[in-house]
């Protein structure tokens, strides 16, 4: 899988459409899903990625899913084998229950610092660290410990992706993102951990220069594709 | 708490809402706040107006503020426990990750959680219940873990009669000794050297009665003298 190559010279990650923003994704991926509740949650190439077809997929998410978008539509679709999240149990959440209670889905349940951290240190290169997180805990059991300035601490591992579907209010063609409110959530920490990240913005995206580079979250090196998906058919509420 | 076998004639447990006026009493200006889900959501309410108190909602944002009037929610905008929500004046959006590292790196003053069960250690109980099907941690262990100090509001017993305060907790951990203060409907006390240390206790309350309904050790006197005999006072004893 290849980020999209810029034509002529010039980077220009902008795709036409949800099927040409997914394509590639092949199966057994390991796919990190932004949004926190239903907030944040790219639910039009969630959809895209289920119309593709890739199965056998290990989603990485806060929740799993609410409804009959966003995560859900892969649960419901058949297409998740595992899930690492930190709070699947919600409000709507049935699709998740109904795949786990007939057994077809796997769930690893992590903290959710910990799950963030996870991703945040596949992204920045560190391939393990050591938190207080989970001492003494059921969580903590086959995890190494080890006693650092007389504390214990739980070695937990980074947690990297092949492809990263993230939502963003403003972006621009090289890729840079900026968001709104509590929908940036961990749109920021997994763009960076994925080989291959495809974000979703609400506003239509624009040429370089179109936001000040004070107040870009996430730079575009992290960021391959952009699919301009305006909110009213964009998130999943 | 319906049925209470043995309970002084004239006790009057505090109202969960005067619970959370304890807790928020004692929030100092200045501090950074998380606000777990559960009870512990009656606490913002109760702040007095002009104390400056940060809420931290580990979703992302510093300056949670009180929920949205009808209509103009902003969909994008919402606390941990998925509600809608609102910023204050001088607050701050950041990732998942930058939250937790503020709860992490002891950024956060204090942590207000609700929980199954308490020890007299300290060790809190409040993720999950024995034999649940579906675990869901959340932030749980994170906060505890990571907060400077963690205090808890909760009911002082189950709805089902059994002790909350206990001397070891049954249920699954949250983290070890990590628990400093409880503020129940029935007593607030410092979790400190093996005990429950009662500093506030509700009007009518004894110590026999508070032994029977706790499954720790209760040191009832180390912060003053029993009450005498006038416990008519709304605000409780405070000792």
């Amino acid at each position: 899988m290849t980020a999209s190559v810029p034509a002529g010279g010039r980077i220009d990650k902008r795709v036409a459409s949800a099927a040409e923003a997914v394509a590639g994704v092949p199966d057994g991926a390991t796919v990190l899903v932004g949004g926190f509740g239903e907030v944040g949650v790219a639910a039009t190439l969630i959809d895209a990625l289920v119309e593709q077809g890739p199965t056998d997929l290990t989603v990485v998410a806060n929740n799993a899913g609410a409804g009959d978008r966003g995560v859900a539509a892969l649960l419901r679709a058949g297409r998740v084998r595992r899930i690492i999240c930190s709070y699947p149990r919600s409000r709507g959440s049935t699709w998740f229950e109904r795949r786990y209670a007939e057994g077809s889905v796997e769930l690893e349940v992590v903290p959710q610092g910990t799950l963030s951290e996870r991703i945040r240190a596949a992204g920045a290169g560190v391939p393990a660290f050591y938190t207080r997180t989970g001492v003494g805990t059921e969580l903590a059991a086959g995890k190494e410990a080890r006693t650092i300035g007389g504390r214990e601490y739980l070695l937990e591992f980074a947690l990297p992706g092949d492809i990263a579907l993230i939502r963003a209010r403003r972006g621009d063609s090289w890729g840079n993102l900026a968001y709104h409110a509590t929908a940036r959530n961990y749109a920021p920490t997994m763009a960076a951990a994925a080989g291959l990240t495809i974000a979703e913005v609400a506003e239509p995206v624009g040429e370089p220069g179109a936001l000040d580079p004070e107040l870009i979250v996430t730079p575009g090196i992290y960021v391959d594709r952009l699919l301009h998906v305006p909110p009213a058919t964009g998130s999943a509420r | 708490m319906t049925e209470r076998t043995g309970a002084p004639s004239g006790l009057r447990p505090w109202a969960l809402d005067q619970v959370a006026v304890h807790v928020a009493r004692d929030l100092p200006p200045g501090s950074y706040v998380n606000i777990g889900i559960g009870l512990p959501t009656l606490v913002p309410g109760q702040i007095p107006a002009g104390r400056d108190v940060v809420l931290h909602s580990e979703n992302g944002m510093l300056g949670l503020g009180p929920p949205p009037a009808p209509g103009v929610a902003d969909p994008d905008l919402i606390d941990a426990g998925k509600n809608p929500a609102t910023l204050v004046a001088g607050g701050s959006y950041f990732s998942h990750a930058e939250a937790f590292v503020m709860i992490r790196g002891g950024h956060l003053d204090i942590a207000v959680l609700g929980a199954f069960q308490v020890s007299q250690d300290g060790d809190l109980a409040n993720w999950s219940m024995p034999g649940e099907k579906l675990p869901a941690v959340g932030g749980a262990m994170d906060l505890a873990a990571g907060a400077r100090r963690v205090v808890v509001l909760t009911r002082h017993v189950a709805r089902n009669g059994t002790p909350k305060l206990v001397a070891r907790c049954s249920y699954p951990l949250t983290a070890r000794q990590a628990v400093s203060r409880v503020y129940t409907d029935l007593a607030t006390m410092d979790v400190a050297g093996g005990r429950f240390v009662v500093v506030e206790s509700a009007p009518g309350l004894d110590p026999g009665y508070l032994r029977q309904v706790t499954g720790g050790a209760v040191d009832w006197a180390a912060a003053g003298p029993p009450p005498g005999g006038a416990p008519d006072d709304a605000a409780g004893q405070r000792r």
